[in-house]
């Protein structure tokens, strides 16, 4: 593997090639908040609070640093007040969906670091809340990390929703990965099965 | 048929065909795309079967089905050659009329289209519509049947794909497209060589290549009528492609909502093979190419590069990230380029008339022509292939024969869900893909909608969001979650609950959507938003302070009245009103019952003495009391 030199928030960074922004950054310190990212599982970029400036060639863009891959000459900037706007502002987007969340979750950490204010948008639409960003990490470490697929998504857009296929649920061996990565709290002690609706009963217009 | 083995057998497949044609033999076309289709042209082309076998013609007349000729407004089409007179709406009763008119070498005035001086033209290339066009891409499709090979073999087909393999090297095609400059007609106008040769340059094996035709904007159906009506230029298109790549393997994404573009290019593929123009050792020149048909499940989103991918992986079409291009790593993680329909459909064209040709049509940095899918308020819709660069104007009036009813022009819409609307001052742009974007939208994959004084921007804005909401996959926060609040908050301007600070947080969600969605659905979702706020900021304004839709569109912000002084007490908005909210009598001034009355217009469409009124922003007049009679019976 080679070596990557780029610079983080004025700092010289030299990291292995292949890794991403994230990753980077946390070689010197430079601490990017994520709600959907774990190091066990692929970069998903779902819940873009990651998301940085990057320069090169000139040019200036955002990124989610959870998939972009470091390269030579890159300048990174993981803090600015237009980031911490933006920020916040996908925040409150994602609160929307959950309308409640733990407290001392990392959801709830977020909310308070950034200032957000979750009834900002969630006060202009008509919803239940579910507890849930739809952040995936529960589905995603069910599938690739345990590869029991106990519990997935069904739906598109406003309607994506995590449910338990029946047929699976007997590989739930309770092993608690789900409600260790959830960042809201919505997992309840008692597990998966008793925190979604089964896929059938959202199929059959039951929930 | 045997297989050809060289460029030789091609050719002289093509001399054999062309020689037992007659170019002057009377032949009579009709088309068959799926809009034609849909106003009636299968049972007109049925009807000309079997008056052509009742007069025992089989053999004097030939008759073609063939793909969409582009003049949808006026289908079913039917065109007789060789001296090219074009009927319009055409029904199976003229059927005999035209057979019996095509005998005795005649034309039939009442079945021609009526210019705008009210003269009929007789000639196709003489019609507006396609007088002003440019059709190198297009064209083809009203000569040939989509079903038959042959046809597009006689009309010079597949010439190209034997060029590139036998005269030039896969770097000399790959420079040519490159030299060409084509940009990608499915949404952004990325370079196609520089992408195709990403791919070439990228490590892993295999390569592939793969078409795109997920086409989902709203109205446009560009891609589709390619596709159904000429999927072989398509295909050659392809395999040129995958031999300058070096791919060996390609897919061909259509959406299952298009069952005749399907069944087409199946039809296209399986021909190809047993002609030896796909699959192994193609013409004879050691190059291997195989191509499958992937049918997508009716997800709009799957037309984005990475989640078509993901598709014909086999898992859910959704977007994943891609910061390494899908070129370098794209489906199992191998290069891979992607190009819409009509991208790949002007690649024979380069390679057979070069690239130079192809530069001199277009603008400095767009060349060659754009397909449009021109629909919405305008005389003669349908799609159009015109040259980059002309104007809006030329493209709304001079091909589209301009607004429909004689109403003023207030917009139009280009680039689908992911572009905006340009307001009458821009109309004489030059259409390419850097000029819309700077206008704030983009040339997409080119549909077109022509909005006119009737239209209300909040209530467009609110449509494409809705949209978006529909199709969105829900994965990313801003995209799933900005689209709902957008759309709930355009929905209360619509209904007259806006608020002041709505425009600002419209703005705010919008921006943060641009900068970080996870794919250019995301990205671009707000772009009917904020062109409208930008180029009609008044009509949102009028919405949310004065509670008036200034285009009196939105419901809740409208009202119907009857206007005593012009009510002649005929009874035509009391009979037609779906509720029964018309009071009145014969003799008694109509009046309409607000608290009844659901806002459908209808009262507004029948009258005949222009006495219903429609306001926004005003209070109802209050009505003479019953009893009283019209003004001229007074």
């Amino acid at each position: 593997m080679g070596k990557v030199k780029l610079e983080i928030d004025g700092k010289e960074v030299v990291a292995e090639e292949g890794m991403t922004v994230l990753e980077a950054a946390r070689l010197v310190g430079a601490e990017i908040p994520t709600l959907c990212h774990d190091e066990r599982l692929e970069p998903y970029g779902a819940c873009r609070v990651c998301t940085v400036e990057i320069e090169r060639g000139g040019k200036t863009r955002m990124v989610a640093a959870c998939g972009f891959p470091v390269e030579n000459g890159l300048k990174v900037r993981t803090r600015s007040p237009r980031l911490d706007r933006m920020r916040k502002t996908l925040i409150e987007l994602a609160a929307v969906s959950a309308g409640e969340w733990e407290e001392g979750s990392k959801f709830w950490t977020l909310v308070r670091e950034y200032g957000a204010d979750p009834s900002r948008f969630a006060s202009r639409v008509q919803i239940k809340p579910t507890k849930c960003i739809v952040c995936g990490l529960c589905v995603r470490t069910c599938s690739d990390v345990t590869g029991d697929g106990v519990i997935g998504f069904v739906g598109r857009g406003i309607n994506r929703r995590v449910v338990i296929f029946p047929e699976k649920a007997q590989n739930c061996w309770t092993c608690r990965y789900c409600q260790e990565v959830c960042p809201t709290g919505k997992i309840s002690p008692a597990g998966p099965l008793h925190s979604f609706p089964s896929i059938d009963d959202v199929l059959a217009g039951r929930v | 048929m045997p297989r050809l083995n060289s460029r030789a057998d091609l050719e002289e497949l093509r001399k054999e065909i062309l020689a037992k044609r007659d170019p002057n033999k009377p032949r009579i076309t009709v088309c068959s795309g799926t809009a034609c289709s849909a106003s009636g042209a299968r049972q007109v082309a049925v009807a000309l079967e079997e008056e052509i076998r009742k007069r025992g013609l089989d053999a004097e007349v030939e008759l073609k089905k063939t793909g969409c000729h582009g003049f949808c407004e006026k289908g079913p089409l039917v065109v007789v050659y060789p001296q090219e007179i074009c009927y319009v709406r055409v029904r199976p009763e003229d059927v005999p009329e035209i057979v019996q008119s095509v005998k005795e070498n005649r034309i039939i005035s009442r079945l021609l289209y009526v210019g705008p001086g009210k003269e009929r033209i007789s000639r196709e290339s003489e019609i507006p519509f396609y007088k002003y066009q440019k059709r190198i891409v297009f064209g083809l499709n009203r000569q040939v049947d989509p079903k038959s090979i042959e046809d597009y073999i006689a009309s010079g087909g597949y010439g190209a794909l034997a060029k590139a393999l036998f005269e030039m090297s896969p770097e000399q095609v790959l420079e040519e497209i490159k030299k060409a400059d084509l940009r990608g007609r499915g949404g952004g106008g990325f370079p196609a060589g520089k992408k195709w040769e990403t791919a070439r340059n990228a490590l892993g094996e295999p390569k592939y290549v793969i078409v795109n035709c997920d086409e989902g904007d709203p109205g446009a159906y560009m891609d589709r009528s390619l596709m159904e009506g000429n999927p072989h230029r398509v295909l050659e298109g392809l395999i040129i492609g995958a031999y300058a790549i070096g791919a060996r393997e390609g897919f061909i994404y259509v959406r299952e909502e298009y069952p005749l573009a399907v069944e087409n290019v199946k039809v296209a593929i399986k021909q190809a093979e047993e002609y030896g123009l796909l699959g192994e050792n193609i013409l004879g020149s050691g190059f291997d190419f195989h191509v499958r048909v992937h049918r997508g499940a009716g997800a709009f989103v799957s037309g984005e590069s990475t989640a078509l991918m993901n598709a014909i992986e086999g898992r859910v079409g959704e977007p994943r990230m891609k910061y390494i291009h899908t070129a370098v790593s794209g489906i199992k993680g191998k290069p891979s380029c992607l190009n819409n329909v009509e991208t790949w459909a002007n690649v024979p064209l380069i390679i057979e008339h070069g690239a130079d040709w192809f530069r001199s049509i277009g603008t400095e940095k767009s060349k060659g022509t754009k397909i449009f899918s021109l629909v919405g308020k305008v005389n003669d819709t349908g799609l159009v292939e015109v040259p980059m660069g002309i104007t809006l104007r030329d493209i709304i009036y001079k091909i589209g024969g301009g607004i429909k009813g004689g109403k003023k022009f207030k917009a139009v819409q280009t680039g689908g869900p992911s572009g905006g609307v340009i307001p009458e001052e821009y109309l004489d742009t030059p259409v390419d893909f850097d000029r819309l974007v700077e206008l704030g939208s983009m040339m997409g994959s080119g549909g077109m909608i022509v909005m006119d004084e009737d239209t209300c921007m909040v209530d467009i804005a609110r449509f494409f969001v809705g949209f978006l909401l529909e199709e969105s996959c829900g994965k990313c926060v801003p995209c799933r979650e900005g689209l709902r609040v957008l759309h709930s908050i355009l929905t209360d301007i619509c209904e007259g609950r806006g608020r002041d600070e709505d425009l600002k947080l419209i703005e705010e969600i919008a921006e943060t959507m641009k900068e970080t969605s996870l794919c250019a659905l995301g990205t671009t979702a707000a772009n009917p938003v904020l062109t409208t706020l930008k180029y009609f900021r008044s009509e949102y304004e009028a919405h949310i302070r004065e509670r008036r839709c200034p285009a009196k569109v939105c419901k809740s912000l409208i009202a119907y009245y009857i206007d005593p002084e012009a009510c002649q007490a005929c009874g035509a908005c009391l009979k037609n009103c779906p509720v029964g909210a018309v009071e009145g009598g014969e003799d008694e001034i109509h009046r309409i019952d607000q608290d009844k009355c659901t806002k459908c217009g209808t009262c507004y469409e029948v009258c005949a003495f222009n006495a219903v009124k429609k306001i926004s922003g005003e209070p109802v007049p209050p009505s003479p009391p019953r009893g009283t009679r019209p003004r001229a019976k007074r």
